[in-house]
């Protein structure tokens, strides 16, 4: 029980908040402070966080979900696959009930396409290596925690000449997308909750850059109530002392230099794109694309499928919400047309969207 | 967006059967409008259905567990204890249950055996005898290795008034005991994770210690937080209701084990089911006196008191939480892991 009891520990936490409140106090002036991490999103949910701080400091969520971010595109595609003869589609469950433009993979498999539930892409390898007469697609999407295990197994595919094996590639990385929402006009962002899993992939260094050139601070968070207090306190307490710096409040976990192994097995599979983001748009070198010495495990290059009719949902503010511009309450579809058993938005549809979390934790 | 709403209603998907509210749908716009009638529309653990003297409780249900055989218990004592606690929930004696075989073509005659044997030792330990039974055998492929049903009947004393409609502002709620065992028990036993742990099923026959708590009086309610686990169990007592309930993060019981799992696999333990716990919702004053009973029992030790019944908000389960702060408790919806029971 190490490090869970001790995060948790009400008398700490009574104590954080008070400092809190006094910063509070002391600021004055409206605070927006983001995390980027559906981990964070569900936890400050979870804990009831936000209605502990005082009135001006304000928690947004910005795009911290994989699944959020997937657009419909990628979902379509997906189907597309899953009816393909002799084809097992593998992934991971939250992305079962993701809407696409016409239907779900929750919907395809009740229809009889061949769709598996995995927890990890080595399983989804260990299938293809069961099942040599069928083709094996794994949907891959996630950020850079996710990442390396995906490389990992590509890696493991090619030395044992895995020929039934391919992924979907959707994998995004973070810190790009947190500079994109800063450049954006309207929003308001005076400090991030950086992603405790994703850095302990990429550490502390890419986080230097948006300091400088942005002037915020930027703190390395756990997922526990005590980190998320302490990472508030410390985001408020720099804005007090007027100073911007990366702090890794995470310290158990992240290095400075992060997982220098796990982003070489990245590198050596994969090479940046420019990708979309789900109710974002388009965002410059923030995706993977498989590198050409492993592209024979690109299933959009094997199976040739070609979506013409991709649509976003409309009357939907998820891109909004993503940006952190907007709440999950200002959506008029909230909660009354959509929510968790019919979701309309990617923010919902995910267990650790902004908009699931607001219906789970803080719906009226 | 209409395709998306329609979606639902074209195939039974998974979600369907998990005991959230996707289920509580089916069971409103398909069964219930067909079979409506006064008794099952009250959607009770057991039918009542009333005679001069006494109250006759009627109950059945499925089992479809996979694994058959997990960490605690297996499909066939699975069986006996959720009908016999579905009939004590209701204030009920289960005297009888029936036995209802669908088997797969190649199942192992030795494992039907060991199945069968241990139903016959809680019957015995519980004297609900099993009065009756059927067997089918399907193709191979046809149903995935035994699936059993049983149902049971129990009479109940007419003067015991237990009823969510007797649940009033300031009763107390109680658990018998630590919560998501048997969720996580099963879906560990099926080595997908490749953890292993210790975690043990609670599935456990609860009309003893349910018997021995009535006795005290003062008990308004009890359900046992099967699918769903507690947060399902708790959002079905406040609903269309004009009270809430309000429970206590630092209150519940829950074991070590079920909590780390719980956060590797980024589980609620709220959500998770139990074969082995009811829910009390009993009046204040007695509420010591019916944990001090529990206590004695061997399925009741780590009894507690977990919350109270509330003014506001009218229809929902809100929890303090160890930060201090207060959230929403939700019904758990579609699949949590499916062919737990």
């Amino acid at each position: 029980m190490k490090y869970i009891q001790e995060y948790r520990k009400p008398e700490i936490q009574k104590r954080i908040i008070e400092e809190i409140q006094k910063y509070g106090f002391k600021l004055r002036k409206k605070i927006n402070i983001m995390e980027v991490c559906g981990t964070h999103t569900m936890a400050i949910g979870k804990y009831g966080i936000r209605k502990v701080m005082p009135e001006n400091i304000n928690l947004i969520s910005g795009p911290g979900c994989p699944v959020c971010v997937t657009p419909s595109n990628y979902m379509d595609k997906a189907i597309e696959l899953s009816k393909i003869k002799d084809v097992i589609l593998t992934t991971f469950g939250d992305m079962m009930k993701v809407p696409g433009s016409y239907s779900s993979l929750e919907r395809e498999r009740s229809k009889g396409s061949k769709i598996f539930v995995v927890y990890s892409p080595f399983d989804a390898l260990q299938i293809a290596e069961k099942n040599k007469s069928k083709k094996i697609i794994f949907l891959s999407v996630g950020f850079e925690t996710t990442t390396p295990s995906i490389a990992q197994t590509l890696k493991i595919a090619k030395a044992k000449k895995i020929e039934n094996f391919f992924i979907l590639c959707g994998n995004k990385i973070m810190p790009p997308t947190m500079e994109f929402l800063l450049k954006e006009k309207d929003t308001e962002i005076d400090g991030f909750i950086c992603p405790g899993h994703v850095s302990t992939v990429i550490g502390t260094e890419p986080y230097k850059k948006i300091v400088e050139k942005y002037n915020i601070p930027c703190v390395i968070s756990g997922f526990e109530p005590v980190d998320i207090l302490y990472t508030i306190y410390l985001i408020l307490k720099c804005i007090i002392e007027g100073k911007a710096e990366v702090i890794n409040e995470y310290k158990r976990t992240v290095r400075e230099k992060g997982n220098p192994k796990a982003r070489e097995v990245i590198n050596e599979v994969f090479d940046l794109c420019d990708t979309e983001w789900r109710g974002i748009g388009l965002i410059e070198n923030s995706g993977f694309k498989l590198k050409e010495e492993f592209s024979q495990f690109d299933a959009e290059r094997k199976f040739k499928i070609n979506i013409t009719y991709s649509k976003e949902k409309t009357g939907c503010i998820c891109g909004e919400i993503l940006k952190g511009k907007k709440k999950p309450f200002d959506c008029p579809l909230f909660e009354k047309v959509c929510n968790p058993e019919n979701p309309l938005g990617p923010c919902m549809v995910s267990s650790e969207g902004t908009c699931a979390a607001y219906y789970k934790y803080e719906k009226r | 967006m209409q395709h998306i709403t329609n979606m639902k209603k074209d195939k039974i998907l998974i979600s369907h059967g998990s005991g959230g509210k996707l289920m509580y749908s089916l069971i409103e716009n398909i069964f219930l409008k067909n079979f409506k009638n006064e008794i099952i529309e009250k959607l009770t653990d057991s039918a009542v259905i009333e005679f001069d003297e006494f109250e006759l409780c009627f109950t059945t249900d499925s089992y479809t567990v996979d694994p058959i055989f997990f960490n605690g218990g297996d499909i066939g004592k699975l069986s006996i204890c959720g009908t016999i606690n579905d009939l004590s929930v209701m204030g009920a004696i289960p005297l009888y249950l029936s036995s209802g075989f669908i088997i797969e073509e190649g199942f192992d005659m030795d494992l039907l055996e060991k199945i069968t044997k241990s139903m016959k030792k809680i019957s015995d330990i519980t004297r609900v005898k099993i009065v009756t039974g059927d067997t089918k055998v399907v193709e191979k492929g046809k149903v995935d290795k035994i699936f059993i049903n049983t149902s049971g009947i129990g009479i109940k004393d007419k003067n015991l008034k237990i009823g969510i409609e007797n649940i009033k502002v300031g009763d107390v709620v109680i658990i018998n005991g630590s919560i998501g065992e048997h969720g996580l028990a099963v879906l560990l036993s099926r080595n997908i994770f490749n953890i292993k742990s210790n975690i043990k099923s609670d599935c456990a026959p609860l009309n003893k210690l349910i018997n021995e708590i009535i006795e005290i009086g003062g008990i308004k309610f009890m359900r046992d937080p099967t699918r769903g686990g507690v947060s399902a169990t708790l959002n079905e007592i406040v609903k269309n209701q004009k009270f809430g309930i309000l429970i206590y993060e630092d209150k519940i019981p829950i074991k070590k084990e079920v909590l780390s799992m719980c956060e590797i696999l980024g589980f609620d333990p709220l959500n998770i089911a139990n074969e082995g716990k009811v829910i009390v919702i009993c009046e204040k004053k007695v509420s010591e006196k019916i944990i001090e009973k529990m206590k004695k029992n061997k399925y009741g030790k780590d009894a507690k008191i977990i919350g109270e019944i509330v003014k506001e908000p009218e229809g929902k389960v809100i929890l303090k939480t160890i930060t201090g702060s207060i959230r929403i408790v939700d019904a758990p919806i579609g699949e949590q892991f499916p062919r737990i029971c």
